[in-house]
């Protein structure tokens, strides 16, 4: 067999039935392979950035490892941003990047970049295979560490003469041989102990969790422990769909967007449980003062993340579903207290909310409130990034996990669209919405047509504000409403130092989303007052296939609450 | 901010010693000295690093290094006691005029005269770091040409 062939057997045999690339001159052997394969499909997307987000998507949605295939240089190096969005974010995915032959390595080749080189500080671990007997083993190795312990992104670089190279012998090894690579699962009894003892001790309990909860898949033993103990949550933007949004225990999403209640128990406990969460800074604001009054306990696979950025008083390394079931038969159920009143108390006086008016201006969290409405009960919410992500953070009814897909640690705009792709790959069934910006959508707006060609319906919901919504609320609250090139629509005969909207403003912007979606072989559908929303939203959703949604909304609304960069994260504008 | 002597245990595998490297630099440390070189497994690669941070960053940084797949083992033996650490340098020292009294150091230290001119003596000297720099120290007045040092390796006591 050829090194192309042992490829595709190996990836079968990891169970592979999907993958997302784009051909070229060296990975030409394995795309001869797939050419004759009927088992695979591989789905071509329109650059090599939407193949990498595909796969990302695919993993977020189910559980299972994300593959996509590339060329060697450019091919390879558009991948970049997609393996760095699945590292921040603990996504499984392998990225399979054609190279160069290995004699000609190193000497500026057509086609040659250093894959190794590059994806080095972004993956989890990345191969340049040498020899084509090492491949069987490699690829093995590569989906093991892609999958177990913390997930992540693993890069696998395979020059020319690799996959054209003959193996007489091949067998897909049944093990990996590791020795550096030991996930630590089972938490240290006498932590989780501790972790119990407090617990009982404690007066102002808080968990937070995080996308620990999703990748480890411990939502039923989370609701269990919520259950027995009532300790209010917070959760993170990655955790989102851990619980239902309308738990009763439910504070919010905690942080630089987070609710009220969720920022001032995060500020008041005396005991803050910590699950499958790093404490991003968009999370805990100021460190100084976060949790300031409270013990903490952190639980998380990975034991680089404890007392990273917050000390922490009781560290549990583990995975999450056995420290879970470990603390579960160790605590005793415990009744909610004046603590669980006065942060109820908090999430009803500090509500999200909007003032739709009936004319007028659409405002954004009206379209997303309806979105999350009118959607299928077992939709997957995809986002970009900017805006209307927190506001679909915020407004959607979160049901369950796995299907709030968003980039959170890495914030790329342009991951909605493929990733969404992506997870309708995983579920054909199910109800794909990928809600996005002017600016986010059109940085993998050419994957438009791979949704068309390839009868994707996902349902795009653009929110058109013409700027580039969150930069320009920095601006407009920091930066004294200097809006250096965050208006979409600024022409060459605007004043250079424009200070927002008004009556001047060009009615024109670029490009008419409708007629790029007709372009694309997709239903373009707009909404330009309040009362069309709820008809665009129905009709997108009753057809057939992939349809993209443009809502105008309100150009200068802004994502409240706020904490200011830096500070306290009690200390919130509320807009 | 402490010097911290780090012995790292590897899989003997292509780009060890760069991803040990880069991941420093992407974590913004600065590296002291590092020594890379096979042991007398060949599978394994043992890689000898000083780097300077505090305490806590080191922890830090000690548990990311931790995490690369290859890493087998890692200690931070700045506080241990039961290591013999070693430092080796080569040492051009200037020797015209007080040649002798060069000598008599050499003997002091029991270091080695490996390559002696009209102008210059060099030097062999290996031993714990303290005695090293002590040495070099000694050596500055008559003028010190160049010198190279390995930076550190070390092996527990038994």
């Amino acid at each position: 067999m050829t090194g192309a062939e042992i490829l595709i057997d190996a990836l079968k045999k990891e169970g592979v039935d999907i993958m997302f690339g784009y051909p070229g001159g060296v990975v030409i052997p394995i795309f001869d392979v797939l050419y004759r394969d009927k088992e695979i499909n591989l789905i071509l997307t329109r650059h090599e950035q939407g193949a990498a987000h595909a796969a990302d998507g695919y993993a977020r949605a189910s559980g299972k490892v994300g593959v996509c295939l590339v060329t060697s240089g450019p091919g390879a190096t558009n991948t970049i941003t997609g393996i760095a969005t699945a590292k921040l974010d603990s996504i499984p995915i392998v990225v399979i990047s054609g190279q160069v032959r290995t004699n000609i390595i190193g000497t500026d080749a057509f086609q040659e970049t250093d894959m190794a080189g590059l994806t080095r500080s972004i993956c989890k671990h990345n191969y340049l295979v040498q020899k084509t007997q090492e491949l069987p083993q490699i690829i093995k190795e590569a989906f093991y560490i892609a999958r177990s312990g913390r997930p992540g992104p693993v890069s696998l670089d395979l020059p020319l003469d690799v996959v054209t190279a003959k193996l007489k012998n091949y067998s897909y090894p049944k093990k990996v041989n590791l020795p550096g690579y030991n996930p630590t699962i089972k938490g240290n009894p006498r932590q989780i102990k501790k972790l119990a003892q407090a617990i009982k001790d404690a007066k102002k309990p808080l968990i937070m969790s995080g996308g620990g909860i999703i990748s480890s898949g411990t939502s039923d033993e989370l609701l269990k422990l919520l259950e027995m103990t009532n300790i209010p949550i917070v959760i993170t933007l990655m955790g989102l769909g851990s619980i239902p949004t309308d738990h009763r225990l439910f504070l919010g999403m905690p942080g630089m967007h987070g609710r009220v209640a969720a920022n001032y128990a995060l500020t008041e406990c005396d005991l803050l449980i910590a699950i499958g969460t790093r404490f991003d800074d968009r999370v805990t604001g100021d460190l100084k003062t976060f949790g300031k009054n409270a013990k903490i306990a952190h639980i998380d696979i990975d034991p680089a993340e404890i007392g990273k950025n917050v000390e922490t008083d009781i560290p549990v390394v583990g995975d999450i579903q056995n420290v879970l079931n470990d603390l579960l038969g160790m605590i005793k159920p415990r009744i909610p207290n004046e603590w669980n009143r006065t942060t109820a108390g908090w999430k009803e006086k500090y509500k999200l909310g909007y003032k739709q008016q009936k004319t007028g201006e659409i405002l954004p969290q009206y379209v997303v409130d309806r979105i999350s409405h009118l959607a299928e009960q077992n939709a997957i919410i995809v986002t970009d990034v900017g805006q209307h992500q927190m506001w679909a953070a915020l407004y959607c009814n979160h049901k369950k996990p796995r299907s709030f897909l968003s980039s959170g640690g890495l914030g790329t705009m342009g991951f909605g669209l493929p990733a969404a792709m992506g997870a309708s790959m995983a579920y054909p069934d199910r109800m794909i919405i990928n809600i996005s910006g002017d600016g986010s959508i059109q940085m993998n707006i050419q994957e438009l047509a791979t949704c068309a060609i390839n009868e994707i319906p996902v349902k795009i919901a653009v929110l058109n504000n013409t700027y580039l919504g969150m930069v320009r609320q920095w601006q407009e609250l920091f930066w004294d409403r200097n809006y250096s090139k965050t208006c979409l629509k600024q022409t060459l005969h605007c004043p250079h130092d424009c200070k927002g909207p008004g009556k001047d403003c060009s009615q024109v912007y670029r490009p008419d989303f409708v007629k790029v979606a007709e372009a694309n072989g997709i239903i373009g559908l707009r909404a330009a007052k309040p009362s069309e929303v709820d008809s665009v939203i129905k009709e997108g959703f009753r057809t057939k296939g992939p349809v993209l949604m443009e809502f105008m909304v309100r150009r200068v609304e802004s994502v409240y609450p706020m904490v200011p960069g830096g500070k306290p994260i009690n200390e919130m504008i509320i807009g | 901010m402490e010097k911290h002597t780090i012995i790292i245990t590897v899989a003997n595998r292509i780009g060890v010693l760069a991803r040990i490297a880069g991941l420093l630099s992407s974590r913004g440390f600065n590296i002291d000295s590092i020594i890379g070189a096979p042991t007398e497994n060949p599978d394994i690669y043992k890689i000898h690093l000083v780097v300077g941070g505090t305490e806590q960053r080191i922890e830090q940084v000690t548990k990311q290094l931790n995490k690369l797949i290859d890493t087998v083992k890692i200690v931070d033996i700045s506080h241990k006691k039961n290591y013999i650490v070693r430092e080796f340098i080569l040492i051009k020292v200037k020797a015209q005029k007080n040649r002798s009294e060069i000598l008599e150091l050499i003997n002091v230290f029991k270091a080695k005269v490996v390559d002696m001119t009209r102008t210059h003596i060099t030097i062999d000297i290996s031993g714990p770091t303290l005695k090293i720099e002590r040495f070099i120290d000694l050596l500055r007045p008559y003028g010190i040409k160049e010198f190279v040092r390995s930076g550190k390796i070390a092996v527990s006591e038994d």
